[in-house]
């Protein structure tokens, strides 16, 4: 029981900066919803419901666009489909024991941020500790969206750029500690800083949108790693 | 109306995305090469994502590579997530008083 409560104020710890950060960029999406022609109770809806960034934002072209249901679809499947890898990677890592509602309500919520801190924990997940990180996040993102097409930028933009970092700064502090242990995990965090960089500019791919860049790059160096430097069993539970 | 038909499609989409892996795959994938291939793709996606996007999240470059070393050496250093986050914060809204 303790050991369960503990869990769960470890989730809203380190869900408090990311709640926060999602305050401060989902600010930006609910000045587009706005301009869209949504309201506050609709902006609000669609971000307690898809709790996706650029998902949304490709929602609300759309929107704009006039586009039919099916486009909107494939246009949603496409924008989150790193989610489907995502969801992957933790059906990996759920303990078999864990009902399985939890799964059901753990899928809610797999943002870049939310999966990111939930795997960084060794051993099996904690549906406790995701839940945590929810109560501070789901509101923060949906909030920021609401305030963002009632009041458009009332936040100084110094106060916003500094936020924004935030999420980021969780990633370094997710990937560099084990990069530190593990010299394969640090030459493809390397490789996944260079490779990114390569195709924001290079003609083509730079076309492309983040979430198939991202998707793309995942894949092909995840799977050249995987070949090269397969895992030994008892590792791949303890990231 | 229609706008809330398009949230609902949107949302429908996106929970099956997250969902199906999450209750299809209950059992442990056998494969060595798929378990690997699962426990790389944290990090390369969440390091994909960081940069160079982490440049262009600020108002200036220059605040954003600096909340990239900031972010790298107290997370080199063992800063928690928190500790980690708050720290590339301070020091974009710190700098952006000058930039």
């Amino acid at each position: 029981m303790l050991d369960k409560k503990r869990e769960l104020l470890a989730g809203i710890r380190d869900g408090m900066p990311i709640g926060l950060g999602y305050f401060a960029v989902s600010f930006s999406l609910g000045i587009l919803a706005k301009n869209i022609g949504l309201t506050p109770i609709q902006a609000a809806v669609m971000s307690l419901l898809n709790n996706a960034s650029a998902g949304e934002y490709m929602g609300l072209t759309m929107i704009a666009a006039g586009a039919t249901y099916w486009e909107m679809a494939v246009a949603t499947l496409i924008t989150n489909a790193r989610y489907l890898l995502m969801s992957c990677a933790m059906s990996q890592r759920m303990d078999p024991e864990t009902p399985f509602r939890h799964r059901l309500f753990m899928s809610f919520d797999i943002t870049d941020e939310l999966f990111g801190i939930t795997i960084a924990r060794p051993g099996y997940l904690s549906p406790r500790y995701m839940y945590g990180a929810m109560i501070p996040s789901i509101p923060g993102w949906m909030i920021g969206t609401a305030l963002g097409t009632l009041a458009g930028s009332v936040l100084p933009l110094r106060v916003v750029s500094a936020l924004s970092v935030a999420l980021y700064g969780m990633f370094l502090a997710i990937i560099i500690p084990p990069a530190r242990k593990d010299k394969v995990v640090a030459v493809l965090v390397v490789l996944a800083f260079a490779s990114s960089w390569l195709c924001s500019w290079l003609p083509v791919v730079s076309a492309l949108s983040d979430g198939t860049r991202t998707i793309i790059l995942t894949v092909v160096l995840s799977a050249g790693a995987a070949a090269l430097f397969p895992r030994k069993e008892q590792e791949v539970t303890g990231a | 109306m229609k706008i809330y038909l398009y949230i609902l499609v949107m949302a429908g989409v996106s929970y099956a995305i997250r969902a199906l892996p999450m209750t299809l795959f209950r059992k442990p994938i056998k494969s060595r090469f798929v378990q690997s291939f699962l426990y790389y793709v944290p990090y390369v996606t969440l390091a994909v994502m960081t940069f160079p996007a982490i440049l262009h999240a600020t108002q200036s470059q220059v605040s954003g590579a600096a909340a990239l070393v900031v972010g790298l050496v107290a997370a080199w250093l063992g800063a928690d997530l928190f500790k980690t986050a708050v720290a590339c914060c301070a020091v974009v809204f710190i700098l952006e008083f000058f930039i």
